[in-house]
């Protein structure tokens, strides 16, 4: 039976109105125009009307257009066909090859019972000796970067999501221009890792309705895999343009903005896909990754401000750098205590040397005399700005603390980085004593 | 009383209903599939019903039934409530997990209480006895407490006891008691009773002013901001300030019978992190695990909205519960904010008129009701139960001018504002010490404490004078001010959470440590040059600092306290 409708009253932004019977609330529909057909989501019921989001836009669609219930909310075909795969944000792939055909899986799962999460206690390695010494990123975290336009942020998922050591890496992308999603898809076709990835890309030129979908696409691909026991790395880039694509609906729906212009229920929206970060008791997990663009460098911003409150920390970028200051890692203790012995007190250390560095550097830029240990300050900065926070580098956890030994030991007498005489003890290396 | 759908807009349904139709009742909207998803009537329009829905409304159709009872939403109260992990709506989490998974599937419900496990009752009063709401009947054990079995809340006037069980083993479902009253009605009692949540529980001869400290063995809470027995107060700060860690280190150490941690709107992770540690820790009072105490509440930032507003009254109707036993009872919500959020997303599908930020007009009023739900109270029986509230609030962009936290500010006795700048500077915990304040009194004297303020406010001063005019330009008395202040703070006002010794001080040992931290300050160090007082200041920090990971009357304890006296001595001598 091929029961349709084709009563529209109302078109307005991306939201089509229609009269019909008997639909579900979030369900899918189809609607058949001159441009052809296009899914659609049911966002309100009211009697007999019917809102739906077009994720093709409403562009070219006429008030007797015909409109299909398809009785199921939006489902992705799971199975293991999915990876090396490039899909858009209504699921047409994007790299010329036939559907996928799977089990049928709802997106937007209910919640994991908080009782069945374990605590997290495993080390993502990425490689970037920013991340992994200083913030280690944990399996299950959501950990947002917060950026500004112009940063090589994009650049920065790559490579984590080249250089991570997890099962299946998968990347949503949001309001992605165009060559940035070529950037990514020839990163992973480079390195090798395309065959276990999966990239879900919505672009700047696409329907904003299709952005809405993506990380409830990645996030449900991601918790199957997960629950088969497979450890998967969720990249999303940029949750601004989520967001942004959450206010623009919203604000066509006549909904009260609370913020900026944003909906109310930014945050539970927000919450509700961070929140899939999992570790599940007795099965794999899902770490989730996302950019945040702040507008206007701005971190009180309503989209930063909500992130900041889900997520288990945040990193800063800025002028090509992870921020050594500010970035943090909730979840750094439950892991950084078992890898090496002096882990710890590297990442303190070479942080708080750090810090004297920069104001030595005011101190200088002011034209204050140095002193010795300022010099020696400065050349630390230097070495270390160079040699550990550059982001290209690709180095395994202990490579990355021998090499922050070696700097340490160029610069400083053991007794003045603080570390404790035990630890000294044992890694000062002793060639350049 | 019947309806059927006629709209649905996310959390929200409206319905159209045959008869009488009551304002905050729950009932079910019935999916096609048979699953009932619970649901609140929050405004009634002629025969239409605005219904909140605590799950998904995913799958939900026009025409679908709606079958509605007169019961506002309730929660069930007897012995069993202790160590439980409830999500907001009392349904307990451990057994939804081993029925139903990885997953909560909307629609499943389960008793917050076991009704198949017996509890040894014993009856302290006699049939014949005339008894009132909340009169007890008789005590089970509940862990270290005497669980006390008391008429019904809802019951009005006098009653005789007809029928009493003797000493036994009762189930929940199990009568024990008849009670008959001055009408000649009988009234059934068994050990169990539901309470609506949106009402305060509260039988009581009289409120009581709230005078007892209650210790939270945080120096800075308990020393500089006090919060008392039955009083409020108030957390609010900018994410990453540490709001949570404080909440869980008062919820570990705090001197009190119960905790009731209402998780609203957080991060999973945070409340996994308490599951997990919570059974392990031993209650040093009690020396029986920390579980025991508590009761966690746990309704995490992706459940859904509606019940996530449910969860903090589910906690404070369970913490009443236990106050009406004449217990002292901790409510932490953690976080309010979030419980206003969810108020504003149901009243923008409302279409309310929207006030500031978007928030409904009535959020102040709904904040003063819940902080008034504390309160110290002399119960029929003679006896005090307390019940504190301390809840956090997430204030966007961490500016405090936002009316979440203004409306509370309003209302609790004590304001713990947590600074950014204090928790980038490692200084925990990041109560800022110049902003914050508390009505109550505290284990320290007032007029000591307000010499530490003074002191604390002028090194402020002083301190960003410096950054003007630098060391050089300030003067020598100026100068050790700002250090003295810093040494307060360094040494008195900052505590490591993570240290077992440091993470919690007893009253007495804060009262003995402030005491000779003033001794210090009392110094006349002016005497000398400025690097002199430096390098004093320095040995002074390090000693304290030693002295607080020293456990309580330990040699080492005795060692750095011998050192503390030798160098206040030999710098009185100067």
């Amino acid at each position: 039976m091929r029961k349709y409708y084709d009563t529209i009253d109302r078109i307005a932004g991306n939201v089509v109105t229609v009269r019909a019977e008997d639909v579900a609330y979030d369900h899918l529909a189809t609607i058949t125009s001159t441009r052809g057909d296009s899914l659609a989501q049911v966002i309100r019921l009211e009697e007999s009307q019917v809102s739906l989001q077009v994720f093709a836009g409403s562009q070219g669609v006429s008030n007797n257009d015909r409109v299909r219930f398809l009785h199921k909310p939006m489902q992705v075909p799971f199975s293991e066909n999915l990876l090396g795969r490039v899909f858009d944000g209504s699921l047409q792939p994007r790299d010329g090859r036939g559907p996928v055909n799977g089990e049928p899986l709802d997106i937007g799962s209910p919640v994991v019972n908080p009782v069945r999460r374990r605590m997290p206690d495993q080390m993502v390695e990425t490689g970037i000796p920013m991340i992994d010494i200083f913030n280690s990123l944990v399996e299950s975290q959501k950990l947002p970067i917060f950026s500004v336009a112009g940063e090589p942020y994009n650049e920065l998922l790559a490579r984590v999501g080249l250089q991570a050591n997890a099962d299946i890496i998968i990347l949503g992308g949001m309001g992605l221009r165009h060559d940035d999603y070529l950037k990514f898809r020839h990163a992973f076709e480079e390195g090798g890792v395309l065959g276990r990835a999966i990239m879900f890309v919505h672009t700047a030129a696409d329907p904003v309705v299709e952005c809405l979908l993506v990380p409830d696409l990645c996030l449900a691909v991601g918790e199957k895999f997960a629950l088969q026991g497979k450890r998967v790395l969720v990249l999303l880039t940029d949750m601004t343009a989520f967001s942004d694509a959450l206010k623009e609906i919203a604000i066509i729906m006549e909904q009260i903005p609370s913020n900026r212009g944003y909906p109310g229920d930014l945050y539970t929206q927000l919450a509700r896909r961070y929140e899939k970060a999992v570790d599940f008791d007795e099965a794999g997990s899902m770490t989730v990754l996302a950019c945040v663009t702040m507008p206007g460098d701005d971190v009180t911003h309503p989209v930063p401000d909500n992130t900041g409150y889900i997520t288990e920390g945040q990193f800063y970028l800025r002028n090509g750098r992870i921020e050594p200051f500010g970035s943090l890692s909730r979840l750094k203790q439950q892991v950084n205590g078992k890898t090496r012995d002096d882990h710890r007190a590297i990442m303190d250390s070479c942080i708080q040397l750090y810090a004297l560095c920069r104001e030595s550097r005011e101190k200088r830029d002011m034209g204050f005399e140095m002193s010795d240990w300022d010099r020696k300050l400065l050349r630390f900065g230097t070495m270390f700005e160079d040699r550990i926070m550059d982001l290209s580098l690709n180095l395994p956890l202990f490579d990355a603390l021998d090499r922050c030994w070696k700097m340490l030991a160029e610069c400083f007498e053991p007794a003045e980085t603080g570390i404790r005489r035990a630890i000294i003890e044992k890694h000062w290396p002793q060639s350049l004593v | 009383m019947k309806g059927k759908i006629v709209a649905v807009d996310g959390s929200l349904v409206v319905a159209e209903m045959d008869g009488r139709i009551v304002q905050n009742s729950v009932g079910y909207c019935v999916r096609s599939d048979g699953t009932r998803l619970l649901s609140e009537v929050i405004r009634v329009r002629g025969q239409r019903a605005d219904l909140q829905v605590f799950e998904e409304t995913r799958g939900l159709r026009v025409k679908d039934p709606v079958e509605f009872d007169e019961h506002m939403l309730s929660v069930v109260l007897g012995p069993g409530l202790l160590g439980q992990i409830y999500d907001g709506l009392q349904n307990p989490l451990p057994q939804l997990a081993s029925q139903i998974g990885y997953f909560l599937q909307p629609g499943v419900y389960i008793n917050g209480l076991a009704t198949d496990q017996s509890w040894d009752f014993t009856p302290t009063a006699k049939t014949g006895d005339t008894v009132a709401a909340g009169d007890t009947l008789g005590t089970v054990p509940e862990g270290i407490f005497e669980h006390r079995i008391m008429a019904p809340f809802t019951a009005t006037g006098n009653f005789r006891i007809e029928k009493l069980a003797g000493e036994g083993s009762y189930t929940l479902d199990e009568e024990i008691a008849e009670l008959v009253g001055e009408d000649g009605s009988t009234l059934k009692v068994t050990m169990q009773q539901n309470w609506p949540v949106k009402v305060p529980l509260s039988v009581a001869r009289q409120r009581l002013m709230p005078v007892d400290p209650l210790v939270t063995r945080v120096r800075i809470v308990d020393s500089m901001f006090p919060i008392v027995r039955g009083g409020t107060y108030c957390i609010p700060g900018p994410f990453g300030a540490g709001k949570t860690v404080l909440q869980q280190i008062t919820a570990k150490h705090a001197e009190i019978d119960i905790v009731v941690i209402a998780a609203c709107g957080e991060r999973a992770g945070e409340v996994v992190e308490t599951l997990r540690d919570f059974p392990e820790l031993i209650d040093p009072r009690t020396g029986r695990s920390l579980m025991e105490r508590t009761i966690i509440i746990c309704n995490t930032s992706a459940m859904p909205v509606a019940a996530r507003e449910a969860s903090v009254y589910t906690g404070a109707t369970l913490a009443e519960y236990y106050r009406q036993m004449g217990l002292h009872v901790l409510l932490l919500a953690d976080s309010t904010s979030r419980w206003a959020q969810a108020m504003r997303e149901i009243s923008g599908r409302l279409e309310e008129i929207p006030g500031e930020e978007a928030f409904p007009a009535y959020l102040e009023s709904r904040i003063a009701a819940f902080y008034e739900r504390a309160g110290a109270v002399e119960l029929r029986d003679g006896r005090v139960g307390t019940l504190t509230i301390g809840g956090t609030v997430s204030p966007a962009g961490g500016n405090f001018e936002e009316p979440v936290t203004q409306g509370t500010l309003k209302v609790v006795g004590a304001f713990l504002g947590l600074s950014r700048a204090r928790s980038d500077a490692r200084r925990y915990p990041s109560i800022d010490p110049l902003d914050s304040w508390s009505k109550y009194g505290g284990i320290i004297e007032t007029e000591k404490m307000v010499r530490v303020r003074r002191l604390l406010s002028h090194g402020n001063n002083v301190r960003q004078m410096m950054t003007v005019v630098g060391e050089e330009g300030t003067s020598l008395d100026d100068f050790t001010v700002a250090l003295k202040a810093d040494f307060f703070d360094n040494v008195y006002l900052q505590q490591n959470a993570f240290d077992k010794v440091d993470a919690a001080t007893t009253a007495e040992r804060q009262k003995f440590v402030f005491d000779k931290v003033l001794e210090v300050i009392d110094l006349q160090l002016e005497a000398t040059e400025k690097t002199k007082v430096r390098q004093a200041i320095v040995v002074a920090t390090d000693l304290f600092r030693n002295w607080n990971y020293a456990a309580s009357d330990s040699d080492e304890y005795k060692g750095w306290l011998e050192k503390i006296d030798q160098f206040i001595a030999s710098k009185g001598r100067t």
